[in-house]
């Protein structure tokens, strides 16, 4: 065939852009598609795909989709995780002449990947599956505002972590650290398709995440039961509502500027590069204006989570609920007043940069005081040290350690001298793991029941509670110490070998988390061989506060029966101390939204279109566009949108659930 | 306690109340206001009527921002207690948040400008 023909049909793809030569891609690129050979040949075996495409696949049902959030953000943190030992490990070993393991090339990509999917396809849907799962049993609602664009958004979250996993082994990924900066993400700088993976694999997943949004605020405004005035609602949900209004204001920024770098990559303009008029420095402005928001869309909700294992294993009610809430929103707003922070050394002088620190150092208040009323929820608390608030003081210790050398970073000074160092690394990651990894952990350790209905082994959980904190330790403590030696970031190979020792540490540590990771995998495989001894019947297994804990364990396709009233922050802790009684007659059937495939088919062609984006197949991109357009028309006018839980449905399940309780009795 | 009747409102219960729905007279009057503020800026580019470019620029801006309100106010059928006054809030929060954005990297930016660029003239050193 002529080669005119081929670029017309393959774009820039060809057999060379496989990472053939890479010895270390080879073997990974083996062991993925056995492990996936394995898994879809097992789904086959068992006729599985049937039921996870009706069950789950195509469910609009928050609960399920929450779940798969979880599920998404777990395999991707095992991808980001292999990256994190992989550098660990050059590191560690590239002193004395030893130019380590990993070609320049490879490690490159390795950093860059490790920060993007670690933001991007691990916190990001940890956070929002969480929040998916719990906010509408929290306000006592029957689903999300929007059950069918919840489903689109995850999917299209799906999507952008397949085109990052695609650039493992079509191509590669990008080479510039995770918020590719220009002038080097510009085409002259990096002109494979390393950064076109980048953009359009968030593209794609920023659609999902604004639309996961703009859905959760609507929930949370308009489908609270009755009597949850905004000030009764439960402390993880005001976070949730936060986390959202700051994701619906600020992940347009996001996407306006990877535009706007796309148009400097494929038509030539020149918003970024550094002739014409171009400022590559803007880029970094605008891309702060997202990026500092966005730390505290992942750690908001980690704070709601932690406020409320506090309050459940302290038996307690929150301390200075009012103070939490506030403290809560004026986050929310001095998050878009400190992104500056970021570029000290830019060189935009002392007024600015004393403005921006000072912002900075501002921001430690309101957190301070939550630490403060967590603390004081636990003085003369009867605490249980259950797993969720194991992960809590942990986060407590961790998370205020990471705080102080925030704002020692705050103070424009200090960031001269550790711009970009490894104790900038340690200090993100000591806030990053220690709030955001803890928080989902908690979470995960306090919902599970909710979830599966029985409680996660607390064995193999501890092991894992005690790897993750030792690990993480003496990984990032010793990076804080090279970091004050002046080591810059994203190094591969070093000269001094004073530094070995340190890295020899940091290894250790990374090898330790590993551990942990694992543990924590044996706890879920664990916790499901022994289901029927850590079966929850009661629904409310830790004896907790809010509503979710009202219903069974997992809950039904409907969530309540009756929709609830509340009458005090609390709302179950209060329902249980008037002795409320479960109405056990009366049901009605219940109207819920009909699951619908559009959803999967719509992200799936969405991620053909980044692809074909990426490789210049313009033939690919264009038809699966307007393949797009023409299933979304399709889907308003699919009027199977809902459909009635029949009421002897809801008898059966709410009969079985009365047996339940008589038997835990 | 009032709120709490708020709240209960907005379960279940669909009320038209929070929800301001346009006449066609309303929206006649919307389409006429955005054609005329539409067609003055283009004759003042067009024919040149303002003596500098500058001005033209900001009468332009100033059209705009009325335009906004217009759209707003017609189109998108907001008002203070439109949907309990949370499209207010969300309004205030999002003019909040531009202010924040374009003030904060016009004011960054041109400090990096005055202070980066040393070859070109050293106005507007603090």
């Amino acid at each position: 065939m002529s080669p005119d023909l081929l670029k017309l049909i393959f774009g820039r793809l060809s057999i060379d852009s496989l990472p053939l030569h890479e010895p270390i891609l080879v073997g990974t690129f083996v062991m993925v598609a056995l492990g996936g050979a394995a898994l879809l040949g097992g789904l086959t075996y068992f006729r599985l795909w049937g039921y996870l495409w009706r069950e789950w696949f195509t469910s609009v049902d928050h609960k399920r989709i929450g779940i798969m959030y979880m599920i998404l953000g777990i395999v991707m943190l095992l991808r980001g995780f292999a990256d994190a030992l992989m550098m660990r490990a050059q590191q560690a070993l590239a002193f004395g002449g030893s130019e380590g393991f990993l070609p320049s090339h490879h490690y490159d990509q390795v950093f860059t990947a490790h920060g993007v999917i670690m933001i991007f396809f691990v916190a990001m849907p940890l956070v929002t599956g969480l929040m998916n799962f719990v906010v509408p049993l929290q306000i006592g609602a029957r689903d999300v505002s929007f059950p069918f664009l919840n489903n689109f958004s995850f999917w299209m979250t799906v999507g952008g972590a397949v085109l990052v996993m695609a650039s493992l082994f079509i191509g590669e990924f990008a080479r510039t650290g995770w918020l590719a900066y220009p002038p080097l993400s510009n085409i002259g700088y990096s002109p494979d398709v390393g950064v076109d993976y980048y953009i359009w694999g968030l593209q794609v997943a920023g659609v999902g995440t604004t639309l996961s949004g703009i859905n959760l605020i609507c929930t949370i405004v308009k489908l609270r039961c009755p009597g949850m005035t905004m000030m009764k609602m439960p402390v993880f949900t005001w976070t949730a509502l936060c986390t959202n209004i700051l994701i619906v204001a600020s992940f347009p920024v996001l996407t306006v500027v990877l535009a706007l770098l796309t148009l400097d990559r494929y038509v030539g303009t020149n918003f970024f590069t550094n002739d014409f008029g171009g400022s590559p420095m803007m880029y970094v402005n605008l891309i702060w204006i997202w990026g500092h928001p966005e730390v505290y869309i992942l750690v908001l909700p980690a704070f709601g989570i932690f406020s409320e294992v506090t309050s459940t294993f302290s038996g307690k009610r929150l301390f200075g609920y009012t103070s939490m809430v506030y403290a809560t929103v004026v986050i929310t707003i001095l998050s878009y007043l400190v992104w500056l922070h970021h570029f000290f050394t830019m060189g935009s002088g002392a007024s600015v940069n004393s403005f921006f620190g000072i912002t900075t150092m501002i921001i430690s208040i309101p957190t301070g005081a939550k630490m403060f009323n967590w603390l004081f929820t636990m003085y003369r608390g009867r605490i249980r040290f259950e797993l969720p608030m194991l992960w809590t003081i942990a986060f407590m210790l961790t998370f205020v350690l990471g705080g102080m050398t925030g704002v020692l970073l705050a103070v424009p000074p200090a960031d001269f001298v550790l711009h970009n160092s490894l104790f900038l690394i340690a200090h993100f990651h000591n806030v990053i793991i220690g709030g955001v990894v803890f928080g989902a952990f908690a979470g995960i350790n306090y919902w599970f029941p909710k979830a599966f209905g029985f409680k996660l082994d607390p064995f193999w959980g501890k092991l894992s509670f005690w790897f993750w904190v030792t690990g993480f330790y003496l990984a990032f403590m010793p990076l804080y110490v090279l970091g004050l030696m002046g080591v810059t970031r994203r190094l591969r190979v070093f000269d001094d070998p004073s530094l070995q020792i340190w890295f020899v540490i940091a290894a250790i540590g990374a090898g330790l988390v590993f551990l942990g990771i694992l543990s924590m995998l044996m706890q879920f495989a664990v916790s499901f061989l022994k289901r029927e001894q850590l079966k929850d019947v009661t629904g409310d297994p830790w004896d907790a506060r809010t509503l979710e804990w009202a219903t069974s364990s997992p809950p039904p396709d409907y969530n309540f029966a009756f929709t609830p009233v509340v009458h005090d922050n609390d709302a179950w802790w209060d329902m249980k101390k008037r002795g409320y009684h479960r109405p056990l007659t009366g049901f009605k059937p219940i109207h819920m939204p009909s699951s619908t495939g559009t959803g999967v088919i719509l992200a799936g062609l969405a991620t053909a279109m980044g692809f074909g984006l990426i490789w210049y197949i313009w033939w690919l991109a264009a038809v699966s566009f307007i393949a797009m357009l023409a299933v979304g028309i399709g889907h308003t006018f699919n009027y199977h949108r809902d459909f009635d839980i029949p009421a002897d449905d809801v008898i059966r399940a709410e009969d079985a659930r009365t047996k339940l309780l008589a038997g835990a009795k | 306690m009032n709120t709490d009747t708020h709240a209960a409102h907005a379960d279940d219960h669909h009320h038209d109340d929070g929800h301001a729905h346009g006449t066609f007279s309303t929206y006649m009057l919307g389409f006429a206001l955005s054609v005329v503020l539409t067609a003055i800026p283009f004759w003042l580019v067009m024919s040149g009527a303002l003596p500098s470019k500058q001005i033209t620029a900001l009468v332009i801006m100033a059209f705009a921002v009325v335009q906004i309100v217009v759209h707003m106010i017609y189109f998108l059928h907001m008002s203070p207690k439109s949907e309990n006054g949370w499209s207010m809030m969300a309004l205030i929060f999002t003019i909040v948040m531009v202010v924040i954005a374009l003030s904060g990297s016009l004011w960054v930016m041109n400090h990096l400008n005055s202070n980066m660029m040393p070859m070109h003239e050293m106005t507007g050193m603090k």
